[in-house]
């Protein structure tokens, strides 16, 4: 069979299920437009590539499975770069095609002409530039299998565009087998057998799960394993919703803006069972203090995760759903003893932080932005899927919004990308159209992407967005205020537009609140609403979030309210 | 933390990109690169690469297992610490002035090294070895004017009997 690049493309993308593609077209990558526009798969114009990759990123998470982006060369490949180390970061499945100068012109400095795979290369699992046609199908193939393995990530594929266009003799290509890429699902069970004992030792554990939770679909297991062992749980930003954030033994968030309880918890602990986790900085604190009175036993399939940043007891390589399978297997073998007596203490202690130092905050006359967050959570009954923006924002949605399911809250973790909330609901709502999908924001970060509003209406999709609006940046602000004299260097935003004129103008609809008794209002509207909303809450300007644990020190140190 | 010098061997797909994708990981994450040394080995598609490094032993065992986790690398082996072989080569110009010459000869005979190029006012030796002997014949040549020198780093073998 003779087939050009373009159409063995269309080929393989078939072949491994592929359905939506987020994108925007160019002239190095207009042969494959000509051929996408033959298929089946549902393509979405963005209308800034960062989207498209933001938007794949959300209909990843959301969906479970891969995220695919097609951009043109220079440029459009440029522009996709904090989208990609953003996915990169927080371990994300994402193809990204970019088209690229003919190749007897790479290095010549042609129009729209950049080294993408250079530049791409320390944020990208791997990345590939096909030379040859021939080669094409089955650097596809490898593309998909390497971002979706292990730990995920994104995998760039750059196209030339004269090998998009050249035919040749097409064989579908085998199962690939990658020589140097096997990674490690299966843990090495003398060392989940030393964790189970560990855990049959311990008298005041606490797990900690992150996102290899979610993305290893392990969820079951690692609710099975707190209550199996009357465990009490913390996660990280990335992990919330892999255990329900309704159980008892939830504690909360860990880290900087960690509940009070989650993270006195970790420092008196004598165990902690890290699942899928890499001790991010904004977890730990200082990390000499962190946990320091416990035994660690940290499963994770990077090997590069274990021992980076605090040294563990029991450190186990592997996929965090097999791992945590076994080891409740080897549970159910051990004796446990009485746990309700066993864990008593420990649990009365939990709860006496629990009630001393709860979330809080005093509703005034001005709303509270913690407020809006609280009864859109009572409104959407915990089911919605919540994306975030950056900041001041993203804490309050991961504080007050309750999680009891993985893949539901979908944030920029590791890299912070401002502007990510409103594309990351676009894939989402694709991903899942019949679920309720809100992207909490602040008035900074939703102007950094708020032309995929028209992305939204283009594509009828009814995604929502909350802007807590404080008319600041309101998290580097809040540093100004606590660690600068209140010194706010260009943090305020006196000029914003009128969001919901905004809102208007995208053909979407819009809507305000000022007073607090408006919010309820506002928000049943706006969610009832079957189109894109834009909700502007006008909250209190100079409002904190709290606990805060100040860079650098340690957790168990949190400035209250 | 103290910091050692650690050799590592490193065998790679022969592809392109992949030094960059090394040296890249180096400089990302800010380890140390004393030498690095890349050529192909009996099979084409498979190139050795030989680094040396200072590190902590944190920070190799993060260095190791960063590399691994690169989809080229096939195999990193830590020769540092196991019984191996290293070489290293130098290509030394010094000033031949005609009162030194013989100086020259006894120094080059006594370090079984070679001179490779003639010039009216230098002579160029080829020296092999390891960093002690080149460091030694460095410090004899030295007064008499070393005008230019080119180093290859490192290369290195493990003495097992079996392939690594």
């Amino acid at each position: 069979m003779k087939l050009t690049g373009a159409q063995i493309l269309m080929e393989v993308l078939k072949e491994e299920g592929v359905k939506t593609i987020f994108g925007f077209p160019g002239g190095a990558v207009i042969d494959i437009y000509d051929e996408l526009a033959k298929t089946d798969i549902h393509h979405v114009l963005v209308r800034h590539e960062q989207g498209a990759v933001h938007a794949a990123d959300g209909y990843a998470r959301a969906s479970g499975g891969v995220g695919v982006v097609l951009v043109t060369s220079g440029p459009g490949a440029t522009n996709t770069v904090t989208g990609i180390a953003s996915a990169y970061m927080d371990s994300i499945p994402i193809v990204i095609f970019t088209g690229q100068v003919p190749t007897q012109l790479i290095g010549n400095d042609a129009f729209q002409e950049v080294d993408i795979v250079g530049i791409t290369r320390p944020c990208t699992k791997h990345n590939y530039l096909v030379k040859d046609t021939k080669d094409l199908a089955r650097i596809v193939k490898e593309a998909f299998y390497i971002a979706q393995s292990g730990r995920p990530g994104p995998v760039l594929i750059d196209i030339p565009k004269n090998v998009a266009a050249t035919k040749i003799n097409y064989k579908p290509p085998k199962k690939i087998h990658l020589k140097s890429y096997n990674p490690t699902y299966k843990p090495n069970i003398r060392q989940v057998s030393k964790a189970a004992s560990l855990i049959n030792d311990a008298k005041r554990p606490v797990i900690f799960a992150g996102g290899g939770v979610v993305l290893s679909k392990a969820s079951k297991e690692l609710t099975e394993l707190a209550q199996k062992t009357k465990t009490p749980l913390t996660a990280s930003l990335m992990g919330l919703g892999a255990f329900p954030g309704t159980d008892p033994l939830w504690l909360g968030m860990i880290g900087m803006h960690g509940t009070y309880r989650a993270n006195m918890s970790t420092g008196a602990c004598d165990l902690m069972i890290a699942v899928g986790v890499r001790f991010d900085d904004r977890v730990t604190g200082k990390t000499d203090e962190f946990a320091s009175q416990a035994k660690i036993i940290h499963i994770d399939i990077d090997p590069t995760s274990i021992q980076k940043n605090v040294p563990v007891t029991i450190p186990i390589v592997g996929d965090c759903k097999t791992t945590l399978g076994q080891l409740n297997k080897l549970l159910d073998k051990e004796d446990l003893g009485d746990l309700n007596e066993k864990r008593k203490k420990w649990l009365e202690e939990i709860e006496k932080w629990k009630n001393t130092k709860p979330l809080a905050y005093a509703q005034e006359k001005v709303i509270k932005p913690q407020y809006v967050v609280e009864k859109l959570y009572e409104l959407t009954k915990g089911k919605a899927i919540i994306t975030t923006e950056v900041g001041q924002n993203q804490m309050w949605a991961a504080q007050y919004y309750h999680f009891d399911k993985p893949n539901h809250f979908i944030t920029s973790g590791g890299l912070g990308v401002m502007g990510f909330g409103l594309p990351a609901a676009i894939g989402a709502q694709l991903a899942c159209p019949k679920k309720l999908v809100v992207d909490i924001a602040g008035d900074g970060s939703i102007q950094m992407n708020i032309q995929e509003m028209a992305t939204a209406a283009q594509c009828g999709l009814p995604v929502k967005v909350v802007i807590l609006n404080n008319s600041y940046l309101g998290m580097v602000r809040q540093w100004q205020e606590l660690f600068y004299e209140k010194r706010y260097s260009q943090t305020g935003m006196e000029h914003a537009p009128d969001f919901v004129k905004l809102a208007e103008a995208y053909g979407a609809v819009g809507l305000r609140a000022t007073k607090p008794e408006e919010v309820e209002k506002v928000l049943k509207k706006g969610l009832s609403t079957p189109k894109a909303v834009i909700m502007d809450f006008v909250v209190e300007q100079e409002e904190c979030v709290y606990p805060m644990v100040p860079a650098g020190a340690p957790l168990t140190e949190m400035l209250l309210v | 933390m103290i910091e050692e010098k650690h050799v590592l061997s490193i065998l790679v797909e022969n592809q392109p990109g992949v030094l960059s994708r090394i040296s890249g990981l180096f400089g990302g994450r800010g380890y140390n690169i004393d030498s690095l040394c890349v050529a192909e080995t009996t099979e084409p598609h498979v190139s050795r690469v030989t680094i040396v490094t200072r590190a902590s032993k944190q920070i190799i065992e993060q260095i190791i297992k960063q590399l691994h986790k690169l989809i080229n690398v096939m195999k990193v082996i830590e020769l540092t610490g196991t019984e191996f072989v290293q070489r290293e080569m130098a290509l030394i110009k010094v000033n031949a002035k005609p009162e030194h010459r013989a100086e020259i000869l006894r120094i080059v005979d006594i370090f079984r090294a070679k001179i490779i190029d003639v010039g009216l006012e230098h002579y160029t030796i080829e020296i092999t070895g390891d960093e002690d002997k080149l460091s030694a014949i460095l410090s004899l040549l030295k007064p008499l004017g070393i005008k230019e020198i080119a180093k290859t780093g490192i290369i290195a073998l493990s003495r097992e009997p079996k392939i690594v």
